[in-house]
């Protein structure tokens, strides 16, 4: 690097420094103070690394360094992504472990920064954007490159993706504990966090469609089709959601563009829309590429992939106000959601069927390789969640559903069914070829893991139901005098064996991931454990497969 | 009739038909005639470099 430039960067890393400085110095609120204060931090860091990267004789390393050669896939992005993806899995599911406890046990709500109103938008914004994001950025980075038989365009403005998402992470997550919110789900963060993650996001854009735009492939391979709709799609949310007037240039707090029902229903157009184009879409374009290739047969139905795709689009954009049944939002509206809920029932089993079915005629590969088969249980939940939305969103049966745990339940057996375990196995899937090993560490651990998050799925889903529906009966019933029978802390109490039943199911998913932190920790070290194949098959000695052969002259009897 | 009035007036009538029409036509455009070897042919594409690891293998 020249010395010009790397004194430019030095520069212009020590003014973002300064101002973060400024910032803090004379920030109208802590939460807000504390944000610039962690800017600045990583401008120094990145100040310090320009200096010291600084080398007359050439090319940037360590890790930034950039791809070797045009003959070689560009995966230092990928790599990176898959283990912030394992991170932040463990501390997502962690935070989720914690807040089910405080809900059994309130005495561990640790005011201020750990009771339950801050962490639980912690362990959301974790699993959904922290953990689901890295691994929807990284392998789309890796699945692009693939099907485009091209090496990712852009490769500083990718690494500045993945790093660019970290930074969007770390001041998400810490607003949360700050107290720093904008109060609507699943798109807590204030205005400036929103901007950056804005860049960013645009940054993914150039990267994903500078890479289609270089492909060497004729065909755009479907599974980008849902990954492009996906960066699109949730730009266009997370933008018009997140429309808001900031209070002051240095101060966190921002009241938004919209008011009374039209703000709800702004925030469910987009909260609804990040279920479809964040938490399925995307996790559809995995399924799309990893099923066909651990099953190595080709998707049982192409046709069938591209009409479930077109029906997605078309059909999922308009079921958001299903989330506010009952509310002052018009009634044509409510019924509007909650037609396209019900109609988006078959394309989503069009999906899972088309997916399952890529299995026909290799189904004895659920017995023996256990990476299918977390991802045969990925599709069967969701199958099982896309029938229980549609159903939830019905109006009549939404007016026992709806503010219970039913609906917690019903989002988990999604979120842990079908987003984890689907990135559960494309990680599996990827590290073995990402470090260039034979196979992962140990075959039997990810079956460990397998059934510790099948048999957590089932405590917390279960045990939500009843929960939902003993809620939704208690807070209904009234008696002969026309007054409620229960008060509500009556039907909290009534919950309380429910709750520890449901952190339980949530201690064993999150052991299966603390498993699956050292199988991928051993693989990347280059260990392989010796055990004894899965699904071995009945013994067969071809020595002793032949008859006996008599000799040709018996032995006279004596 | 306020810009409301209009742009929802637009909406349930044309925009819905348009909406429709271009959605029919996506879905109906994978049956066109030889569109299945097409579809055959990408649901492949990403098996290529196995099919050339396994040419070196000398399969």
């Amino acid at each position: 690097m020249r010395a010009e430039v790397a004194l430019g960067r030095v520069g212009l890393w020590f003014l973002v420094l300064v101002i973060s400085i400024v910032l803090a110095a004379t920030a109208r609120d802590t939460g807000f103070a504390a944000h610039a204060i962690i800017i600045a931090i990583v401008s120094f860091v990145l100040m310090w690394m320009s200096a010291a990267r600084f080398d007359p004789m050439g090319k940037a390393r360590g890790f930034f360094r950039m791809p070797q050669g045009a003959s070689l896939y560009d995966d230092d992005p990928v790599r990176w992504g898959v283990l912030a993806t394992m991170f932040w899995a463990l501390v997502g599911l962690l935070a989720g472990v914690f807040i089910a406890s405080q809900l059994a046990f309130p005495q561990l709500n640790f005011e201020p920064y750990f009771n339950f109103g801050r962490v639980r938008p912690l362990h959301t914004s974790a699993v959904i954007f922290a953990f689901g994001g890295n691994i929807l950025i990284a392998s789309s980075f890796y699945v692009v490159q693939r099907t485009c038989r091209a090496q990712l365009a852009f490769p500083t403005l990718a690494r500045f993706v993945f790093w660019g998402y970290q930074l969007f992470i770390v001041l998400a997550a810490s607003g949360y504990l700050f107290g720093v919110t904008q109060s609507r789900e699943y798109a807590e963060p204030e205005w400036y966090v929103d901007l950056w993650l804005t860049i960013v996001w645009v940054a993914y854009l150039i990267v994903f469609v500078g890479t289609l735009a270089r492909r060497t492939e004729p065909h755009i391979y479907v599974a980008n089709w849902f990954y492009l709709s996906f960066i699109i799609t949730i730009a266009m949310l997370h933008i018009v959601n997140n429309l808001a007037v900031p209070v002051a240039w240095n101060g966190s707090l921002s009241f938004s563009a919209f008011a009374g029902v039209q703000d709800a229903l702004t925030q469910w157009w987009y909260g609804h829309n990040a279920v479809a184009f964040f938490l399925t879409v995307p996790f559809l374009a995995m399924m799309y590429y990893f099923v066909p290739k651990q099953a190595e047969r080709p998707v049982y139905s192409y046709r069938l992939s591209i009409i479930h795709f077109w029906s997605l689009i078309f059909l999922y954009i308009w079921a958001g106000p299903h989330h506010l049944h009952y509310t002052a939002l018009p009634d044509w509206a409510q019924t509007l959601g909650m037609v396209f809920s019900v109609i988006l029932w078959m394309p989503s089993w069009g999906g899972m069927i088309n997916g399952l079915m890529t299995l026909n005629g290799a189904w004895d590969k659920v017995r023996t390789d256990p990476i299918i088969r977390m991802m045969v249980m990925a599709l069967a939940f969701y199958g099982m969640a896309t029938f229980e939305g549609p159903m939830l969103s019905i109006k009549a049966v939404n007016s026992l559903s709806h503010y219970t745990d039913w609906t917690v339940g019903h989002v988990h057996s999604g979120a842990l069914g079908w987003n984890g375990l689907i990135s559960f196995a494309a990680v599996y899937f990827l590290v073995p070829r990402l470090w260039k090993r034979e196979r992962m560490y140990s075959l039997r651990m990810i079956n460990w893991h397998f059934w510790l998050a099948t048999l957590g799925i089932v405590f917390y889903a279960a045990s939500m139901w009843v929960a939902g529906i003993t809620q939704g009966l208690m807070w209904r019933e009234y008696g002969a005098d026309g007054y409620l029978v229960n008060s509500f802390a009556e039907t909290v109490a009534a919950l309380h064996e429910l709750y520890i039943i449901r952190a339980l199911g949530g201690v064993m998913y999150l052991s299966g991931a603390i498993i699956m932190g050292y199988n991928v920790w051993m693989t990347i070290a280059g260990k392989l454990r010796e055990e004894a194949p899965m699904g071995a098959m009945p013994e067969y000695d071809p020595e002793k497969d032949r008859p006996i052969v008599r000799s040709a002259n018996p032995e006279p009897a004596e | 009739m306020s810009l409301y009035d209009q742009l929802r007036h637009f909406a349930d009538s044309y925009g819905l038909i348009a909406l429709l029409v271009l959605f029919l036509g996506l879905c109906l455009w994978v049956f066109r005639p030889g569109a299945k070897e097409h579809n055959q042919e990408a649901a492949r594409s990403i098996f290529k470099e196995d099919e050339i690891k396994r040419r070196d293998d000398g399969e």
